[in-house]
């Protein structure tokens, strides 16, 4: 079936690095000890804790709930005792501590009470997306964004659904894995989101390096007879994956600047999380586990582990034949999009997908001047003109840069990798958009103090004014008792 | 020669008459100058500036009384921000003023505080609470860092705290720079 496809801009050709995680079948991660589920592991507000140290919890409980619109709960990825609510270490690339909820297994597994619903096609699509987030499922393609508010078209037609299998960053086989191993689940998932939806029509967009998940993918289909949903392969080239580079080339349709997907009639949620959902509505579980590769040339044995959220890092890695101690560098995500964890402590959390790993921190080339090559305008996936981005980020003109749309960056890294300079450019728009939010933040905090300081001075006039009023009332008064005695004197 | 007299007389008696009905219909309260420049500045109300707040300043600046450096809080994007608007060139802060600072909150040591109330009326932005011989506390997410609560406090209860930092509020630092010169 050959399908149209368009192209988007700028992408780079990258060494892919997946074969080596992809030779072992995935296994599941040993239980670990302690579990440490951290309250923020999405977009949005923290959730809520609703345990107590010391309290016994069984797999699937819900232990922290969804606080407000934008939130997803957590749930306890096995039975034990919860001993620590506080601050530990997170995969953040601030390297700071957040607020966890920390679990003592006790090797049990006992699962809470499961509400499954197997019949979706009868359920009304705002109670499927209610059974989504109270499963806490959030995007596992990395950026973590409650799904259910995505699955939610709020009245407008969605003209096609999404389902991005590109994983279009080197190392990363965490989605290829599940594709292969589950792709019977991603499928009904998929005919889930579809119903709540309505979606006219389903596509799932697919690189051609990952011909086994293709495959696996059309034999679901045919063995399940379903021929509405269209696997369409697409070339690979990064970052193919990015949401809006992914239905550019599968609908020719740009999304546009500062808008959604759905703008446009187009919803895009990941597999994994497809897979998630299946789960979550068919078997009643919440989102507890998820396909994490651990890889890299600090880890003797590459391979995708089916991991507990909350497990420490450290022990996938030695499950890996890693030794923790000797691994100098850990990035979590990919090469080009991944951070650094500074401790190997740090749970996987939802958006975990790749563990990656160096023995020896690549030195990094030391920046050199612009050179206005313009090598990165060419490679920008989001057409934008990364050299005066990085003039106004540097000379720290941040309305400037953010005329020139700097929050359309993807941040796929593209510029800064054709850089002959080395200049770090992700990092100063990162740094450009962090203090953009930051004036905002104290503008309305600037805001806020002005009607206070106006409604103190408003006060105090107010006091005053009745004081006074007080006064002359009671000098009135006093000279209404002394002038009838003054008159009888004269 | 009468005519064109006559004629001239009429056109600026009706413009007279637009003009004058257009000043009463279209009339600005308050000066808008001060309100753009009042809106830039950090409302701190700190009075660092030799005004008593943040509004005072602003209607000096509008009225040319005042300098736009010298407003230690708002810092060097407060002075370039204050010049793009005015059409001036930015300056560096007057050192007279005061210098910047880190942002900070005020925090009461509670168990010496002995209740005296002088610090919440020294307070620009009600941001503490308390009563006559009851402990008081600041209001931290409405503290502005104005220091103006420190000097009238008997016992020397109150100091000035850097914003804590959690993981919510940090952000991404500039690179380092090695070679940045603008070519």
């Amino acid at each position: 079936m050959s399908t149209k496809l368009w192209r988007f801009p700028g992408g780079l050709h990258l060494p892919g690095h997946k074969a080596e995680s992809t030779q072992r079948p995935v296994e599941r991660a040993r239980l670990p000890g302690r579990l440490i589920l951290p309250l923020h592991q999405h977009i949005g507000a923290e959730a809520n804790p609703v345990v107590t140290v010391g309290e016994r919890v069984r797999k699937g409980q819900m232990i922290a709930r969804a606080e407000g619109y934008v939130s997803a709960p957590v749930h306890a990825s096995s039975s034990g005792t919860v001993i620590a609510v506080g601050d530990f270490p997170v995969p953040h690339p601030s390297g700071m501590n957040a607020p966890c909820i920390v679990i003592e297994t006790d090797g049990l597994e006992q699962w809470c009470e499961r509400r499954p619903a197997p019949d979706y096609t009868t359920q009304d699509p705002s109670h499927l997306r209610n059974l989504i987030r109270e499963a806490g499922i959030v995007g596992l393609g990395g950026a973590g964004f409650p799904s259910y508010i995505k699955l939610n078209p709020l009245g407008k037609a969605v003209d096609a659904l999404i389902l991005n299998a590109a994983e279009c960053e080197p190392y990363i086989t965490c989605d290829d894995m599940l594709m292969r191993e589950r792709a019977a689940e991603i499928i009904h998932g998929i005919r889930i989101m579809r119903h709540a939806l309505h979606a006219a029509r389903c596509i799932i967009g697919i690189e051609d390096n990952k011909p086994e998940a293709h495959a696996a993918l059309l034999r679901a289909l045919g063995e399940l007879h379903i021929s509405d949903i269209q696997v369409t392969q697409v070339p690979t080239r990064y970052p193919a994956g990015g949401e809006k580079q992914l239905i550019q080339v599968l609908t020719g349709k740009e999304v546009p600047s500062n808008g959604l997907p759905i703008h446009i009639g187009i919803v895009c949620h990941n597999v994994a999380t497809a897979a998630a959902v299946y789960r979550a509505v068919q078997l009643g579980e919440p989102l507890i586990s998820r396909y994490v590769t651990i890889t890299g040339p600090g880890v003797p044995k590459p391979r995708n582990l089916d991991v507990l959220l909350g497990t420490p890092m450290s022990e996938l890695l030695e499950q890996c034949g890693a030794d923790p101690a000797s691994i100098s560098h850990l990035v979590m995500g990919g090469p080009m999009m991944g951070f650094s964890v500074h401790s190997s402590s740090a749970p996987v959390v939802k958006t975990t997908n790749c563990l990656l790993t160096g023995r020896h921190r690549p030195a990094e080339p030391p920046a050199m001047p612009c050179i206005r090559c313009g090598a990165c305008a060419e490679a920008c996936p989001a057409k934008l003109l990364p050299q005066q981005l990085y003039w106004h980020a540097h000379a720290k003109e941040f309305d400037k840069a953010q005329q020139y749309n700097l929050f359309d960056c993807i941040e796929c890294g593209c510029c800064a990798a054709v850089c002959p300079s080395h200049i770090p450019l992700v990092q100063y728009y990162r740094y450009a958009k962090g203090e953009i939010w930051t004036r905002e933040r104290e503008k309305q905090k600037a805001d806020v103090a002005r009607e206070r300081h106006e409604f103190r001075l408003a006060r105090l006039a107010q006091e005053k004014a009745e004081r006074e009023a007080r006064h002359a009332q009671k000098k009135a008064e006093l000279a209404g008792k002394t002038a009838p005695r003054e008159t009888a004197l004269h | 020669m009468l005519s064109a007299i006559i004629a001239f007389t009429a056109l600026a008696a009706v413009f007279g008459l637009i003009l004058g009905f257009a000043a009463i219909r279209f009339k600005v309260e308050g000066d808008p100058l001060v309100d753009k420049i009042d809106a830039l500045l950090p409302q701190t109300q700190c009075g660092q500036c030799g005004y008593p707040g943040c509004r005072p300043y602003a209607t000096a600046i509008a009225g040319g009384e005042a300098d736009i450096n010298q407003c230690p809080p708002g810092g060097e994007a407060g002075i370039i921000a204050l010049a793009d608007l005015l059409g001036r060139d930015p300056k560096p802060l007057n050192a007279m003023h005061g210098v910047v600072k880190p942002k900070r909150v005020a925090i009461i040591d509670e168990p010496l505080c002995i209740g005296c109330t002088l610090c919440i009326q020294a307070c620009p932005v009600d941001a503490i609470l308390g009563a006559p011989k009851q402990m008081h506390t600041v209001i931290e997410q409405e503290c502005t860092g104005c220091e103006l609560c420190i000097a009238p406090c008997p016992v020397d209860c109150i100091r000035m705290a850097p914003v804590r930092q959690d993981i919510r509020s940090w952000k991404w630092q500039a690179p380092m720079q090695a070679a940045g010169r603008r070519g």
